[in-house]
């Protein structure tokens, strides 16, 4: 039913807009808008598994193909050395596993702002929910290749130690890690429409540069460090040393420059995309 | 206390435009060099982290100029003016879409904004999820959609389709169910663009009965409209922009009138071309037809493609805001018609056309025949006839606009039957 406004209602917080003054209460305006990013989240996965054949499906095929193809190339004919009796397919797919979360979290983002673009010009909101809801796809996918690497160790018999309990920190590492690149393109991308040619080599790229086909452990050590300052190298490493017990054994500086890198890329992320957000409506 | 919601003051937006120099032949020379500079600008752009604009010149064009108002908690204010006039800019700042180029706005309270009725509706989703979905969108809170959801339902009249994608939906269905969750949002102000040009007329009406509802509960509501006679019944105080300044503000009826005043801008009006797209180059009137009350409009127009048939369509507004009357060669098609154009004029002629004289809005369309290319609304404002003062019949609210003569006659009555 309809209401009149309530005395409580009068008394307003003062709103002010002037040009070229970032929101004070950015912040606290993404905690209110909340219900709006649950429901955006909802809708891209709705929609994704509407009016599909394969649905949930192409989420198992695709990493399991690949890992078919990385096993024969580089675990049978180049005979790369796993870690100490991890077999090769079981490897490998601890590290496609984050490395799929990493990059559809920059492919779904980036690609979000403009196919939302009739939103960013009628409403307002704190874009930032955008590119973010368009991740949460990712992790779902990501439970269900989760799933098959379960399915797959108890094929091998590989049973996981306690290392387990920190594979959440780990998740949690690998979404931060994508956040920060993903939001740059994300923002770029609504300026410069050529970015998104630009992103699938990334990710062609990235996959073969970060350590998902084989072990980080055949990296040499005198640049192993330097390695790992791609953050990537640092989510797999971790991935791994949870899942595969006692055989991965965690190289502590690359994983703190992999922590440090991901932060800063982070922090330019963050800070280009609300530096340019509040011309997203004019532009898009 | 001061009970002013809304305090704008020194408002400016500005957009950057690029211009396409045109030139008479081609050169190969001439095409590099401007590619080369156009690549270094846009080289320039990227590094100085601004967008890129095509054309050749640059230049700074203001939407809005230096706009102050105030409005009280309560007010319902009409925003009128013509297209170009900078009002949805002012809307999209109010509701914060963009930012303002200078100036300062101040609110105090909730805002909802309703730029475009279905905001974020997707076609694969069933009306019910579209629901929560639109009405997130719109600011409204879970529970609060829970709770008007029987009552939005209602209002769209869609209650059997719920669970139908609403890519399914006929068109008239589609806008009842995005207007119904626009219309059952509860804000303390409310900015509204033009959406109730949409469903039928049966379907507005209950529009503005909602609309008037909300007004009256005390709300506060920015409301942009074309259509005069909505403003007049719905609101109580007005603005009215031209070329992005504020012209006028005060009542309703004030600011209507002096729209009607200050918008006759002559009998020619040209626009810059899209090159993009088909569009309207330009529309005019023969003004020595208009004493005889013949209308002769001429719309100017240049698409990139041919088009299959070139359709003008006008429209005469009557200052009260009601259409009068209307044409356009697909209905009425008459004269020679050249199919696959590019470029060309529609000239349409109407003689002694039976409205009553004054003034009145004009509003021009082009369409290929399948849909509507472009449109200029109330580009015009023309004096149709001469004022001839009848101070013996009723005004035209009392009697409409048609002025056609009747045949009256009087006998007197059998006296037998009285008897």
């Amino acid at each position: 039913m309809s209401r009149s406004i309530s005395p409580a209602d009068q008394a307003q917080r003062l709103l002010v807009l002037e040009a070229g003054q970032t929101e004070r209460n950015y912040w606290a305006d993404l905690w209110h808008y909340r219900e709006l990013f649950a429901i955006l989240a909802w809708r891209d996965i709705a929609v994704r598994y509407k009016q599909t054949v394969i649905g949930i499906a192409w989420a198992i095929i695709r990493p399991l193909l690949t890992m078919i193809v990385f096993t024969v190339i580089f675990g049978k004919l180049a005979k790369l050395p796993s870690d100490g009796d991890v077999p090769y397919p079981v490897l490998v797919f601890a590290g496609l596993l984050p490395w799929f979360l990493l990059s559809s979290i920059l492919t779904e983002a980036s690609s979000s702002l403009i196919g939302n673009a009739n939103l960013i010009s009628k409403v307002y909101f704190p874009r930032l929910i955008v590119p973010a809801a368009a991740g949460v796809v990712a992790l779902v996918d990501f439970s269900v290749n989760l799933a098959i690497l379960f399915g797959l160790m108890g094929w091998y018999g590989y049973v996981p130690n306690e290392r387990i309990v920190f594979l959440p920190l780990f998740i949690v590492f690998a979404v931060v890690a994508s956040l920060g690149p993903a939001l740059l393109v994300t923002a770029l991308n609504v300026k410069y429409r050529d970015v998104r040619y630009v992103i699938p080599f990334i990710v062609q790229f990235g996959l073969y540069v970060s350590p998902v086909g084989f072990s980080s452990e055949i990296v040499p050590d005198d640049i192993r460090f330097w390695y790992s300052l791609n953050p990537v190298v640092g989510v797999i490493d971790g991935f791994r040393w949870c899942l595969l017990g006692t055989a991965s054994r965690l190289y502590v500086p690359g994983l703190i420059a992999s922590i440090v890198s991901a932060g800063v890329l982070l922090i330019i992320g963050v800070s280009y995309f609300r530096r340019t957000e509040r011309t997203f409506a004019d532009i898009i | 206390m001061s009970d002013t919601v809304i305090r704008v003051d020194g408002l400016s937006k500005r957009y950057v435009i690029g211009h396409q120099r045109p030139e008479r032949y081609t050169a190969l020379r001439d095409v590099a060099a401007r590619t080369v500079k156009a690549w270094m600008r846009a080289g320039a752009d990227v590094i100085r982290g601004r967008q890129l604009i095509a054309g050749d010149d640059v230049e700074d064009f203001w939407a809005l100029k230096d706009i102050a108002f105030e409005v009280e908690r309560g007010d319902v204010i009409g925003v009128i003016g013509r297209n170009g006039a900078g009002k949805s800019t002012l809307l999209k700042i109010l509701s914060r879409i963009t930012e303002p180029s200078e100036g300062r706005v101040e609110i105090r309270g909730r805002v909802a904004s309703l730029l475009e009725v279905g905001t974020g509706f997707h076609p694969e989703l069933t009306g019910r999820e579209n629901i929560y979905l639109n009405g997130a969108i719109l600011g409204m809170r879970h529970a609060e959609i829970k709770r008007k959801f029987d009552e939005i339902v209602a209002f769209a009249e869609v209650e059997k389709f719920l669970d139908t994608p609403v890519k399914r939906y006929s068109s008239g269905m589609y806008v009842r169910l995005a207007f119904a969750v626009a219309a059952h949002l509860e804000p303390e102000i409310l900015v509204v663009d033009e959406v109730l040009a949409v469903g039928d007329a049966e379907f507005q009406q209950k529009c503005l009965g909602k609309m008037k509802r909300v007004a009256g509960e005390g709300r506060t509501v920015l409301f942009v409209s074309h259509n005069l006679a909505a403003v007049r019944s719905l609101c109580n105080k007005g603005i009215l922009l031209a070329g992005g300044k504020l012209v006028s503000s005060g009542s309703a009826d004030a600011v209507i009138r002096c729209y009607g005043n200050t918008s006759t801008a002559g009998h020619e009006i040209a626009f810059a071309a899209t090159p993009d797209r088909p569009s309207i180059l330009s529309v005019s009137v023969d003004p020595r037809a208009l004493i005889e009350r013949d209308l002769v409009v001429d719309i100017a127009f240049a698409s990139p493609r041919p088009l299959h048939t070139a359709v003008g369509g006008v429209v005469l507004r009557a200052e009260t805001g009601e259409p009068v009357w209307g044409s356009n060669n697909r209905f009425h098609p008459s004269g020679e018609t050249v199919r696959g154009l590019t470029s060309g004029i529609l000239r349409c002629t109407c003689r002694r056309l039976p409205i009553l004289p004054g003034t009145y809005h004009l509003s021009v369309w082009l369409s290929d025949w399948h849909e509507d290319l472009d449109a200029k609304l109330d580009v015009l404002t023309i004096q149709i006839g001469e004022d001839e003062a009848n101070h013996l019949r009723p005004p035209p609210s009392a009697l409409g606009h048609l002025d056609w003569p009747a045949m009256w006659q009087s006998t007197e009555s059998e006296k037998a039957t009285a008897a």
